[in-house]
């Protein structure tokens, strides 16, 4: 069950969330997608690639986003399409928990299918780009 | 350099991959879901990302360059723990921009005949 109401409607602003974000989650995340790349856990390897530090997986931060598309539609069950564009890394430095806050806004209801537009951001600074989510209210 | 020959080419697995509990209660762990009935939204790349690397190998694609531009999923049906699904990626194009080659690669998960979810990644090959 979508936690919509039936006739929201499009402009509608969602409740925004706050994720946190730590090395362990990034261990947790390459361990539990496979992504492995030591750009997401070894200060030293991401440093030598030119990065500020360890980054996490952008897949980590759609992920997260995902779960917040998933509790507002009642499941992810509902969820039909998602996509984003990774616009910054996330930035994790050691002992450091990063928040993530993600918010959303309707941007078309009809036919039973809520469209989303997703703004997911860190201090400020968008990490995600064009981020958007169709779920079904049927 | 990718081989601009394989643009528009399918490359289809031929093995499945079997989707356990265990693959999924990790997901969800991470994420914070309580349902691990099914998999979440983006539970996809964690079969896709190995097996279109696997497909593309001979591609000229240079993995150890890519960085992720953007990501897309399109999901039929949830996956759910005992799909067997069976991977196929197409390179759907691939341009220059700035020096650096933008690759957008579909891949999408089969169980049997039925279409379970479609994703597209751009990927970035950093000159």
């Amino acid at each position: 069950m979508s936690t919509f109401h039936a006739n929201i409607v499009a402009g509608e602003e969602l409740p925004a969330r706050t994720f946190q974000i730590d090395r362990a989650l990034l261990v947790q995340y390459a361990n539990a997608s496979g992504d492995q790349n030591p750009i997401h856990q070894n200060e030293e390897f991401a440093i030598s690639v030119g990065l500020p530090n360890v980054i996490a997986h952008g897949m980590l931060t759609m992920a997260l986003v995902g779960k917040y598309v998933s509790d507002l539609a009642g499941g992810s069950a509902a969820v039909k399409e998602f996509s984003a564009r990774f616009t910054k890394p996330v930035v994790v430095p050691a002992n450091a928990v990063v928040e993530l806050n993600v918010s959303a806004k309707v941007s078309q209801n009809e036919n039973g299918l809520v469209k989303l537009d997703l703004y997911a951001s860190v201090d400020d600074v968008k990490v995600l780009g064009m981020a958007k989510a169709v779920i079904s209210t049927s | 350099m990718l081989n601009p020959d394989l643009v528009g080419r399918t490359f289809a697995g031929d093995t499945s991959t079997l989707v356990t509990q265990e693959a999924l209660d990790r997901f969800c762990a991470v994420v914070g879901e309580e349902n691990t009935q099914i998999a979440p939204p983006t539970f996809s790349i964690s079969i896709t990302l190995d097996q279109s690397q696997t497909l593309l190998q001979d591609s000229g694609l240079d993995w150890s360059r890519v960085v992720h531009g953007d990501q897309r999923f399109e999901i039929k049906r949830p996956i759910i723990a005992g799909d067997h699904l069976v991977c196929s990626s197409t390179i759907e194009s691939a341009r220059a921009v700035a020096g650096n080659e933008i690759v957008t690669v579909r891949s999408d998960l089969h169980s049997g005949d039925e279409l379970v979810v479609s994703t597209w990644s751009t990927l970035v090959v950093r000159a």
